[in-house]
């Protein structure tokens, strides 16, 4: 401890830190808008997919989710079925 | 091939003129033929920051409407050999710039120069999006404080997706990070984020940090580049930037803070 720490008043909470913090979660939420910014054939894509879907399941609308996202350097399509409880037998 | 650099940053007021002037000038200083251009058409300062304000004829607009061959309009700096400044249009607003106009005058420019280097606006819109629109270069421009690093997040977006290497699926624009206005006595004493920090956080290259300095306000106020003052720190953090676009390696300077006498005796908590 040195001679004036002794007189300085207590350290606040590091504020550089609480700025980095707070501008990662913003950033990791633009970055993940940006990822999602979709290529042109994604509606269509959405739609076929359901489409194939309907073919053996009635589901609705929005069953069908699907996302673009980036892990290392591919890009990777998510998809995401919901089926209605009442198919399982 | 000439090469097309942005300096770009969002938000505004965090050195975008002041780096595009000096980046430009050290370009020339080295010997290689830059023009500096100045994509702020309704709110131009470049020419005040160059101190050419009061050689301005006819603009970057009268050129892309193309009522004088660009020659005409350039601005051949006094101190410099090899350097011209294309000054905006003070009257107009961004709409008068077309990307069909802005890609005719940069395909002018780059048969009588090596750098163009584009001064763009503030903000996201047209002025900024035309200025990034042909670069090959980027310098991302930002403040160690929050809302500049937030807004070059999002630049740093734009370039990936609105520019013409990106939808021509070309070789990315290649991203350079400048921080300026960097206080490494606040930094250490955590009052200010840290060039690791900034950079981990956006995950651009560093091209290098200019130090707060009273310099800059100095050079403005005269009109000149800042880099032309080799005492100043901010002129020599802007040469070690040129130098390492050039490919020269230099080590980062600016970046810790100086330990005086009082400094050491006081200490530092960081």
């Amino acid at each position: 401890m040195r001679l004036f720490d002794l007189i300085r008043p207590s350290r606040k909470a590091n504020s550089a830190d609480i700025a980095k913090e707070r501008l990662q979660i913003v950033i990791a939420h633009q970055r993940t808008e940006r990822a999602g910014a979709r290529p042109a054939y994604f509606a269509n894509l959405q739609r076929d997919l359901l489409e194939v879907v309907r073919r053996y399941v009635p589901v609705g609308d929005d069953a069908v989710q699907i996302d673009v996202g980036r892990q290392n350097d591919c890009d990777i399509l998510e998809l995401n079925i919901t089926l209605p409880e009442h198919t399982r037998s | 091939m000439a090469r097309i650099i942005v300096s770009t940053s969002g938000k505004g007021g965090v050195g975008k003129t002041t780096t595009s002037a000096a980046f430009g000038t050290g370009l020339a200083l080295r010997g290689h033929k830059t023009v500096i251009v100045d994509f702020d058409v309704g709110l131009r300062n470049l020419d005040l920051v160059m101190g050419c304000e009061r050689r301005v004829v006819y603009d970057f607009v009268e050129v892309i409407q193309e009522k004088v061959p660009v020659h005409q309009a350039l601005i051949r700096d006094k101190r410099v050999e090899n350097l011209s400044v294309l000054a905006a249009s003070q009257t107009r607003d961004k709409d008068a710039l077309t990307p069909e106009g802005v890609e005719r005058v940069l395909t002018a420019l780059a048969e009588q120069f090596d750098y163009i280097v584009c001064d763009s606006p503030a903000g996201i819109e047209r002025g900024a999006q035309l200025a990034m629109y042909f670069a090959d270069d980027a310098l991302v421009v930002t403040n160690p404080e929050v809302s500049s690093v937030r807004d070059s997040d999002r630049i740093l977006g734009l370039l990936e997706s609105r520019t013409r290497r990106a939808e021509r699926n070309e070789e990315r624009v290649r991203q350079h990070l400048v921080i300026a206005r960097y206080d490494p006595v606040r930094v250490e004493k955590g009052e200010m984020l840290a060039v690791d920090q900034i950079q981990e956080m956006l995950a651009v290259p560093l091209l290098g940090v200019i130090p707060e300095s009273q310099a800059v306000l100095a050079a403005s106020n005269a009109g000149t580049p800042v880099i032309l003052q080799d005492s100043a720190d901010a002129g020599r953090a802007y040469d070690d930037i040129v130098a390492r676009y050039l490919g020269e390696e230099r080590p980062m300077r600016f970046v810790t803070a100086e330990r005086g006498l009082l400094r050491r005796l006081f200490g530092s908590r960081a």
